[in-house]
């Protein structure tokens, strides 16, 4: 089979993709290393014909900005927050939906919803849903002709009204808006994956539960989440890489200040700032690679703690 | 603050949810009748259920057969013992099925509430972009309401007009339905010939590039991002082009390997018949394997489709200039600010139903996308599942 020809022929079908890779990912790669490494680096003085000493300034900088700390601990803590309220919600819908026949297909359709919707324009529509209608916030006497759908049906159950995104609202209403619409946003490729599991599951485990006389509780446990290992270790890999990625989100709900208007940049996550420093008037390339550089560490990191637990306890 | 929701309004609204939820209870009462009668069954079972039963019975007729056979030995007590057990398993069973049911039931409810919870976004930004400004603020006529309004009195279709009006929807859809198409196009034909050439073709070094280039998607974009906006706006010169826009994201690692795998899964025999009648590479690759793989094709155009529309911060770097803009970059960057009477605008005010029009015009296309072709979509993204 390995002819001359052939050769030559399979090498031109791949020119595209081999071509296109080493410019836009293997430079890359090797570039954003290198200016990371170059103290001060920015685009426009290598341009001007600059001459960067070779330093880790870039990565002091990072790491002694408070910016980036913030970032850091918003990035964290959303991370850790939603990615097992989610996980744990789409097990529980996933289970309760496999386990009925009526609606079914409707129910799974819908759950699949919000998976293909544009996360900046749904962003959008939960910052009105959060959002008061008035003037004064953040004052001493603020007017309000509207306190906003959510505070209304919280209303129903005594709550009073309140500032989740409005200027004035404190950091943790700003992240319990994330953090519902970020769950709000992983629940349905999680879903899909664990039902997709679930159906996978051989029914002759359950069967040999029931003749043994072993309880919901206990098959659950000894036999579901056993056999979903994969696909819920799957889903939690996946779920902490997204969650260190979180950005569009944010900008959703709190436009490109991430943050309410009084308090700029407060809920700014690792790639936003990132991004900002690409978007800055003076773009600071330097600064964006070393935050990304560890930004992938980070994520390495924890890929292969997920990896190394899964190990241990994931039944294949 | 406090007084925003006053107690009878309060108690109205709790009525109201009293009200929805035994509609719902009763919604699923019926959807029990009707899988009754659908089913032909006198109550929910499952095959576990018959089992139980068989094995119930079985309990019973060995407990009946070792009644008989103390009687036979003259124990009468025996017998009455065999009765009160037969008895306690028939509570037991109806216990068994009332739990069975209320289980049911709370699981219905409990989806029912998800589905609510995963719908209502969609619900209250159709209803808020019908509404006029003073109708969503609670403002004017409006004024003397304390909850807001949960069907628009008057209809107002204008906001979508203004909606399309003051965010240039019209410039921002023709952009990116264009660039969605070009690079789904170009990726397709990216695609398909490389994962043909991993697929069917012999050449050394073909292992040692695949596994290269999947090690690639282990990387995040992130940090790619910085080196290719200096590559794109300052060695090529693209910025606000549309290249800049298309070419740095035309090969997808993931859509080569997802493709590749559906090529070898067509039987070899089909290429050597092929082969021996004497068809070109490019005519069998046309011909025969696009066809049998066109799921896939399917699935990766309509990603690829609504990746376009929903990319934000490449077009944001690069092209965000108002004749090259996308969607969902207009979207975010247009203020939309509530018209005075005498033409100018109040600052202070956002116009929360024209904003939500804009949203809507923006969702729609995707929502239809997902109606037509859900089980492209849903093939698609679990198939990702088997990448880890």
């Amino acid at each position: 089979m390995v002819d001359g020809k052939k050769q030559w022929k399979a090498w031109l079908y791949l020119l595209p993709v081999i071509i296109l890779t080493l410019v836009f990912t293997v430079w890359p790669i090797i570039n954003t290393v290198r200016i990371a490494f170059l103290d001060d680096y920015t685009l426009m003085d290598d341009v001007g014909g600059m001459e960067f000493s070779v330093g880790v300034h870039n990565f002091e900088k990072v790491v002694n900005n408070p910016e980036f700390l913030t970032c850091l601990k918003n990035t964290l803590l959303l991370t850790v927050i939603t990615v097992p309220i989610s996980t744990f919600l789409a097990l529980l819908i996933a289970v309760c939906l496999n386990s009925i026949k009526a609606l079914n297909r409707l129910l799974q359709t819908i759950y699949f919803l919000p998976y293909v919707t544009n996360t900046i324009a749904i962003g959008i529509v939960f910052s009105t849903m959060f959002s008061m209608v008035g003037t004064g916030f953040g004052g001493e006497n603020p007017y309000i002709s509207t306190a906003g759908i959510i505070n209304n049906i919280i209303g129903i159950f005594g709550i009073e009204p309140v500032n989740w995104v409005n200027t004035g609202s404190t950091y943790w209403a700003n992240m319990f808006v994330m953090i519902v619409y970020i769950v709000w946003n992983a629940l349905p490729f999680k879903i899909l994956i664990l039902l997709g599991g679930l159906q996978s599951v051989n029914k002759q485990y359950y069967d040999a539960a029931k003749v043994d006389g072993t309880g919901r509780v206990r098959t659950f446990f000894r036999i579901t989440v056993p056999m979903l290992s994969p696909m819920l270790a799957y889903v939690v890999i996946t779920g902490f890489i997204g969650g260190f990625k979180e950005y569009s989100s944010v900008v959703g709900v709190f436009t490109e200040d991430m943050g309410p208007p009084d308090k700029q940049g407060a809920l700014n996550t690792m790639v936003g700032f990132i991004n900002h420093n690409l978007m800055s008037g003076s773009p600071r390339e330097g600064i964006a690679s070393a935050g990304a550089i560890l930004l992938f560490i980070i994520i390495f990191a924890v890929t292969m703690l997920n990896m190394y637990v899964s190990k241990k306890r994931v039944h294949y | 603050m406090t007084s925003l929701l006053s107690i009878s309004q309060g108690g109205a609204i709790a009525l109201g949810v009293i009200l929805g939820v035994v509609i719902l209870l009763e919604l699923c009462y019926i959807v029990y009748l009707f899988y009754l009668r659908a089913t032909g069954r006198k109550h929910f079972s499952f095959r576990r259920d018959r089992q139980t039963q068989t094995v119930a019975q079985g309990e019973t007729q060995t407990d009946d057969g070792f009644a008989l056979t103390t009687e036979s030995l003259g124990d009468t007590k025996a017998l009455g013992k065999g009765v009160m057990k037969e008895r306690n398993i028939e509570t037991v069973k109806k216990v068994q099925k009332v739990v069975k049911i209320v289980v049911k039931v709370l699981i219905y409810i409990f989806l029912i509430v998800v589905a609510i919870s995963v719908l209502f976004p969609f619900y209250w930004m159709i209803i808020s972009s019908l509404k006029s400004y003073d109708e969503y603020a609670l403002e004017g006529e409006f004024a003397s309401r304390v909850t807001p309004t949960f069907f628009p009195q008057t209809i107002l279709w204008s906001n979508y007009a203004d909606a399309f009006k003051t965010a240039n929807l019209g410039t921002l859809f023709v952009n990116t339905v264009f660039v969605g198409i070009v690079s789904t196009i170009l990726s397709l034909v990216i695609t398909v010939l490389a994962a043909f050439a991993f697929a069917r073709m012999q050449f050394r070094g073909k292992n040692a590039l695949f596994a290269a280039l999947l090690a690639t998607m282990m990387i995040p974009g992130e940090l790619f991002t910085i080196t290719n906006y200096g590559t794109v706006t300052n060695f090529f010169g693209w910025a606000n082009t549309y290249t800049a826009l298309i070419v740095p994201f035309l090969v997808s690692v993931f859509y080569i390997y997802l493709l590749r795998q559906n090529f070898l899964q067509i039987p070899d025999e089909l290429y050597y018949a092929a082969k021996v009648d004497g068809t070109s590479d490019l005519k069998y690759l046309w011909k025969v394997m696009i066809p049998l793989a066109l799921p896939t094709i399917i699935s990766i155009t309509i990603l690829k489709m609504m990746g376009s529309w929903n990319s934000y911060i490449w077009p944001r770097l690069v092209a965000n200039d108002s004749l090259h803009q996308l969607i969902t970059n207009g979207l975010r960057d247009t203020d939309f600010f509530v018209h005075l009477p005498d033409g100018s605008v109040d600052q202070d005010k956002i116009n929360y139903p024209v904003q939500m029009a804009a949203v809507t015009l923006v969702s729609i296309p995707l929502f239809l996308v997902f109606i037509f072709l859900r089980k492209y979509i849903m093939k698609g993204v679990s198939r990702s599942g088997l990448k880890g």
